[in-house]
């Protein structure tokens, strides 16, 4: 996916040459989310100049107190221009009219897609790595990373009985899809998707009436933002509450990109699960 | 047709509608399911759906519906002008900044009904605001003009307020605010709104002798014994009690209060007394109405109310317009 990612960058910046991933990129600029915190532990001392402010910001990001030793941006053109980068590391749907102006002014920009499976959180480790000159790091991580996987998912898949079904609900009635990096982070701590049977495989705006009659055996939520919203309202309603399943949070952080802590987040949900087991 | 054939007939309007919103929804249960669900209780997540998100939606649609309906009808009797309605004039906005406002100050947080009273506050000062620039026997151009500063300015506070809260969701909230919907609304919602609503409900009730007196001219009101001031106080205290509360759990839904007293003044033989319990009814006749037709257009997908009310409510108010035209 990468790749493709690469190969759309390339036909977009005519000045993005294959060569210069020959040699190291010396200055590397992150502007998204999630190739700050992956770029953070693949760079070299150094390498990496600057991250997105939302890298400091703990609701965000898993690594906000590492975030706070790097210089922050805003993905701003300017700004991004002024710090004089080899290399910009971008994602596929941040700051698009940023990317264009760096491409025009002759910066590399490197753009990563979203990890939509456990599968893209490899790649994305390999590719990092590639991207960075770190080969090697990348692929200790993804190793890492699928070993681990395989250890905490293996018995998930073995178990036959039928699984307990669990949805994720978010402001404004948000509800994850099965075919998601958070969807297949519910299916390997052994739960059946409850989007799948909904028909929303990329997720979308579920009603609370349907949630309610579905009648989850874990709805997850988010935890939610300070300043109160009327979107996060939906969250706390006495129905939802009412609910006889269990109900647990995740915060964003937990699993919006694909880093080595999704296997943290599937490892809490098997333990939520296994604790529902244990009451029937 | 009588006074009390009218609120008859309208009543009746109001309990089939309510007993519609109840069985619209986007899951997919028959009407007499969920009616059973309802009453009897027992049926699992189906009573909790009922009971808990289609019940509280259905009353407080009456309770917006009447309470929009009756401030936009008095307000109309005491100006002397059809055009007179919380929402066009901008008084739904100033209640939606005093509701904001309360929101992400934390105020709201504090007790109970400090969510509507903050609004209550917001509304209260718009309608004097609203009063001082452009009092009773003024044009409706100044009425208008004093409206339309009032609703841009609050809007545009309202939009600032939440573009400057830190939580991410909040920016994409100014529409609620500006146009209104019952969506997940629970009965939490209800018991917010309901104190207020029934004392503006009164105070606006109990003024329609002045109102009535009051079309003959002020003078004449007072050489008949109708305390002016007294009766300034209850209109504006009563349009922001309810207005407040309305805009506190709903948002602005605007046109209610105009569109309503517009189709039932002939009615009612253009009498303010006679035309506030028949407004009332009918606000909630129309919100309950369009809270069942943005489900149906939509499912799911909460359409804003204000969208369907400006649908209705535009032509009636252009209509107004063409005959202040016509007049001049």
């Amino acid at each position: 996916m990468v790749i493709r990612g690469r190969l759309a960058a390339l036909a977009l910046a005519g000045s993005l040459a294959l060569p210069a991933f020959a040699e190291a990129p010396g200055r590397v600029v992150s502007i998204n989310l999630c190739t700050d915190q992956l770029a953070m532990m693949l760079a070299a001392p150094g390498q990496l100049v600057s991250v997105t402010y939302l890298a400091q910001d703990p609701r965000a990001s898993v690594m906000a107190a590492e975030a706070r030793a790097y210089p922050v941006n805003h993905g701003l053109a300017e700004e991004v221009y002024l710090l004089r980068p080899d290399l910009v590391l971008a994602g596929r749907f941040t700051a698009q009219a940023t990317v264009a102006m760096l491409q025009r002014l002759g910066i590399a920009v490197v753009i990563f897609d979203p990890a939509y499976s456990l599968l893209d959180v490899r790649q994305g480790m390999l590719d990092m790595g590639r991207t960075l000159g770190r080969d090697a790091e990348g692929q200790a991580m993804a190793e890492a990373f699928s070993a681990r996987l395989a250890e905490i998912a293996a018995p998930a898949s073995a178990v036959t009985a039928p699984r307990p079904t669990a949805a994720t609900y978010a402001a404004n009635g948000y509800t994850s899809g099965d075919r998601s990096l958070s969807g297949e982070i519910i299916e390997a701590a052994g739960f059946e998707h409850l989007a799948a049977s909904m028909g929303l495989p990329q997720g979308g705006v579920l009603p609370l009436e349907a949630l309610i009659l579905a009648n989850p055996d874990l709805v997850i939520s988010g935890q939610p933002y300070p300043g109160a919203s009327r979107a996060e309202e939906v969250l706390s309603h006495p129905a939802l509450l009412a609910l006889s399943g269990d109900r647990t949070a995740m915060q964003d952080r937990d699993w919006i990109c694909g880093l080595p802590s999704v296997l943290a987040a599937i490892e809490r949900l098997r333990a939520t699960r296994d604790d529902m087991g244990g009451q029937e | 047709m009588t006074q009390a054939r009218l609120l008859g007939a309208l009543g009746a309007l109001v309990v089939l509608l309510f007993l519609a919103a109840l069985v619209t929804g986007p899951a997919p249960v028959g009407p007499g399911e969920s009616l059973a669900a309802l009453i009897e209780g027992g049926h699992g997540p189906l009573t909790l759906v009922m009971r808990e998100i289609r019940l509280p939606r259905a009353i407080l649609a009456v309770m917006i519906g009447a309470s929009l309906g009756l401030s936009g009808a008095a307000m109309q009797g005491y100006l002397r002008n059809p055009m007179a309605e919380p929402g066009v004039i901008g008084i739904s906005a100033a209640a939606a900044l005093g509701a904001v406002l309360a929101i992400q100050t934390g105020l709201a947080a504090l007790f109970t009904l400090a969510l509507p009273v903050a609004a209550l506050c917001g509304a209260g000062l718009g309608v004097a605001l609203i009063l001082l620039l452009a009092g009773s026997g003024s044009s409706s151009l100044a009425l208008i003009l004093a409206g339309i500063a009032l609703s841009a300015l609050a809007s545009a506070l309202t939009a600032l307020v939440l573009n400057l809260s830190p939580n991410p969701f909040a920016a994409n909230e100014i529409v609620f605010w500006m146009m209104g919907s019952l969506a997940d609304r629970s009965f939490t919602h209800v018991l917010m709104a309901l104190p207020l609503m029934a004392l503006g409900g009164l105070m606006l009730l109990r003024c329609g002798r002045g109102l009535d007196v009051l079309t003959l001219g002020e003078d004449a009101a007072a050489s008949m014994g109708i305390n002016l001031r007294g009766l300034r106080l209850g209109v504006v205290a009563g349009v922001a009690c309810t207005v407040g509360a309305a805009t506190a759990v709903a948002g602005a839904v605007g046109f209610v209060g105009l569109v309503v007293p517009h189709l039932l003044r002939p009615l009612v033989g253009a009498r303010p007394a006679a035309l506030l319990p028949a407004a009332a009814l009918g606000g909630a006749i129309l919100v309950l109405a369009a809270d069942i037709a943005v489900r149906l257009v939509l499912p799911g997908r909460d359409l804003k109310l204000g969208v369907l009310m400006a649908l209705v409510g535009a032509p009636v108010f252009l209509h107004l317009i063409w005959r202040m035209r016509g007049q001049q």
